[in-house]
């Protein structure tokens, strides 16, 4: 498991701004119509799912969701192939198959992204169930929204893994919307993690622009669920600064209210943290976040020099 | 009458609105059916005309959507639920397929649940796998479910008001890919479309097509084409599955004696494979002169690739070519 050292945080910074620059590309591609479909952006919420990857050992397992670029980066993924499946091609994560909404690597842990919000509490469940079963000591951690947090699929989940023990740590990243509906008229609570009493499991809520209290509080969790006391809710309250997806008027909150989260950078945190903190210099830091931005570049120069699928890919793959 | 040029998505909006006029107890709820007008803008300026007691946002839960859709129905409102997409009808599949479906008859005829359940289906929009089915045939399935499916903006008007009157649960489905096709809707406040009324959308005598939703305009372009080369089709629009008129088919197929079956769906288990059973087992069947073509979407999950995307779907060329092929006695 990672340390809270020089390293980690360092490799944590590059994640975070990897994703950045990642989501910045890709809206701007989607604004110029180069891709497809749609996206969930989650500029703004870099701390909240990098530090708590990178909180977890590499072999443990993630499930994702509909805005996972973030997550994904953070448990450690190919940024090529990445951009790659965003531009359909058949060098990306899934053939061309998936899209940003699918993007998966089972073979660091990446369980998937999910089109289907609420989509991931139980396939989590399942996940841990096999590491339970065959004392892998690996755990999951589930990814899902304050909005998902109302889907069935939760209650039965936190239920079953409650009385199972099974090791799972849920990490809702409350961002204060379901899409258009602000969490107060979606629940009737301030804080997911109080849902946690209902199922008499520990809930905790921090701050998810704070990549170092969030890697430690996960830290301190995963240790606990890897010793078989059973699964823990974790609320990391963040925001995120874009529109739900590519066509978002935001008519439902104020522009104020954008900007005030907006000076609560995630990266810009992590970076006077370490500055101050005489963790890293200012200049490497500098030209770290200028590496970051080439390495999108890079991504995007493999992206487009990829074929895209051949058409007869596609009745390819529908069984195994 | 008098007709307005619209969207297939303002002729929706149009329903309701003219029907949430004429009576109260007819409401809206969904995710972001508010203040937000629905993630296709359907709803837009409803919360603002009718408030937040009849348009209602509800949090993001399936399940308890169209359950309790079919409790207000049960006890005398007449809901109007929104399913984002298709594909998370999935979550509420107990609600209606378990209990809104079957109430009246279980409890012998006493209850009736007229609610409707709204949602946009289809492929097209880059969405991929979990945003893009079209799975009508599994509401066609279960007996107390109508499933509607409209192709053009005067149908959506004139069938989902027909739904919403309806003293049954009816599955609406929507077409996203159509929602910004304009076509003639009349004002009519009184403009209803029968259930289980289909439309003879091209006369013809050579050879019939049938197809529904966002199949339609594609059927109707390949049949506008060849009657430039002297190919004569004539497209019969079901617009309700269930109940279907079997009756329009059969004459149909009676008279050209050669049928072609569009849609979306996935072949396997589709509806596709229903319409042309039931035309084998009626009176039509002797009147068939060549085997029964079915065009319909690949057996596997949408692609998100937009190349891979396009091509699972029959295409205009395909339906064109599969028209002349059977006229030409090819096939
Ligand atoms: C089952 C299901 N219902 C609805 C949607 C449409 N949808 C996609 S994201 C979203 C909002 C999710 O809110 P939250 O869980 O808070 O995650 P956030 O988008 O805020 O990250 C909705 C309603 C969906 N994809 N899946
Ligand atoms: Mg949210």
């Amino acid at each position: 498991m990672a340390e809270m050292n020089k390293e980690t945080l360092i490799e944590m910074y590059k994640r975070m701004n990897h994703a950045r620059f990642f989501e910045e590309k890709v809206s701007w591609f989607f604004a110029r119509g180069m891709i497809h479909g749609t996206t969930h952006l989650s500029v703004g919420q870099e701390a909240s799912a990098v530090a708590a990857c990178m909180a977890l050992n590499d072999d443990d397992l993630i499930t994702s969701t509909h805005r996972g670029h973030s997550q994904v980066i953070g448990k450690g993924i190919d940024l090529n192939k990445m951009m790659a499946e965003l531009l359909g091609k058949i060098t990306g994560y899934c053939k061309g198959k998936g899209g940003s909404m699918h993007i998966a690597d089972l073979s660091v842990g990446n369980l998937g992204a999910n089109g289907v919000v609420g989509g991931g509490h139980s396939l989590a469940c399942g996940a841990a169930l096999t590491q339970q079963y065959q004392d892998t000591g690996k755990i999951v951690l589930c990814f899902f929204g304050d909005g998902a947090s109302n889907e069935g699929s939760f209650h039965e989940a936190l239920n079953l893994a409650s009385v199972w023990k099974l090791p799972v740590i849920f990490y809702c990243e409350n961002n204060l919307y379901g899409m258009s509906v602000p969490q107060s008229a979606s629940m009737n609570i301030k804080d997911v993690a109080v849902r946690a009493d209902s199922y008499g499991i520990p809930g905790h809520t921090i701050d998810g622009n704070n990549a170092i209290e969030v890697f430690n509080k996960i830290k301190e969790v995963a240790a606990y669920v890897r010793e078989g006391n059973g699964p823990v809710l974790v609320e990391s309250k963040t925001y995120r600064w874009l529109g739900h997806s590519k066509s978002d008027a935001q008519a439902y909150r104020t522009k104020e209210e954008v900007e005030s989260w907006k000076e609560k950078d995630p990266i810009n945190y992590l970076y006077n943290y370490m500055v101050t903190n005489d963790m890293a210099e200012k200049e490497e830091l500098d030209e770290l976040k200028k590496t970051c931005k080439q390495d999108i570049e890079d991504a995007v120069a493999f992206a487009n020099v990829s074929d895209n699928p051949p058409l007869s890919s596609v009745t390819e793959d529908v069984y195994a | 009458m008098e007709y307005k040029e619209m969207t297939y998505k303002d002729a929706v909006n149009l329903a309701m609105t003219e029907e949430m006029r004429k009576d109260e107890n007819v409401i809206l709820f969904g995710e972001d059916v508010g203040l937000y007008g629905g993630a296709f803008g359907v709803s837009v300026g409803m919360f603002e005309e009718f408030g937040p007691e009849r348009v209602k946002d509800t949090p993001i839960s399936e399940a308890v959507i169209a359950g309790c859709a079919a409790g207000a129905a049960v006890t005398g409102l007449r809901p109007i639920a929104e399913i984002m997409f298709m594909d998370f009808t999935t979550i509420a599949m107990d609600a209606l397929v378990n209990q809104a479906a079957k109430m009246r008859y279980m409890f012998g005829g006493k209850a009736q649940v007229p609610m409707v359940l709204r949602t946009p289906g289809g492929s097209g929009t880059g969405a991929a796998a979990q945003h893009s089915q079209s799975l009508e045939a599994w509401f066609c399935h279960v007996p107390g479910l109508k499933v509607v499916v409209p192709g053009t903006p005067a149908d959506a008007k004139g069938l989902l008001k027909a739904a919403i009157r309806d003293n049954n649960p009816v599955v609406f489905v929507e077409q996203k890919t159509l929602y910004k096709e304009k076509g003639e809707v009349p004002m009519d406040d009184e403009f209803v479309i029968p259930l289980g009324k289909g439309e003879i959308k091209r006369e013809g005598s050579d050879v019939t097509v049938i197809s529904y939703g966002r199949m339609l305009p594609r059927v109707l372009e390949a049949a506008d084409d060849l009657k430039k080369e002297g190919i004569s089709v004539e497209v019969v629009d079901p617009r309700t599955l269930v109940p279907l008129d079997k009756e329009m088919i059969i004459d149909s197929v009676k008279k050209t004696g050669k049928l072609i079956l569009v849609n979306e769906a996935c072949k396997t288990g589709g509806f596709l494979g229903e319409i042309s059973a039931m035309v084998s087992e009626s009176e039509a069947f002797d009147y068939l002169d060549a085997p029964i073509v079915r065009l319909a979407g690949l057996d596997v999950p949408v692609p998100y690739n937009p190349e891979l995307e396009a091509a699972i779907v029959p295409s205009v060329d395909q339906i064109r070519q599969a028209i002349v092929d059977v006229v030409t006695n090819k096939r």
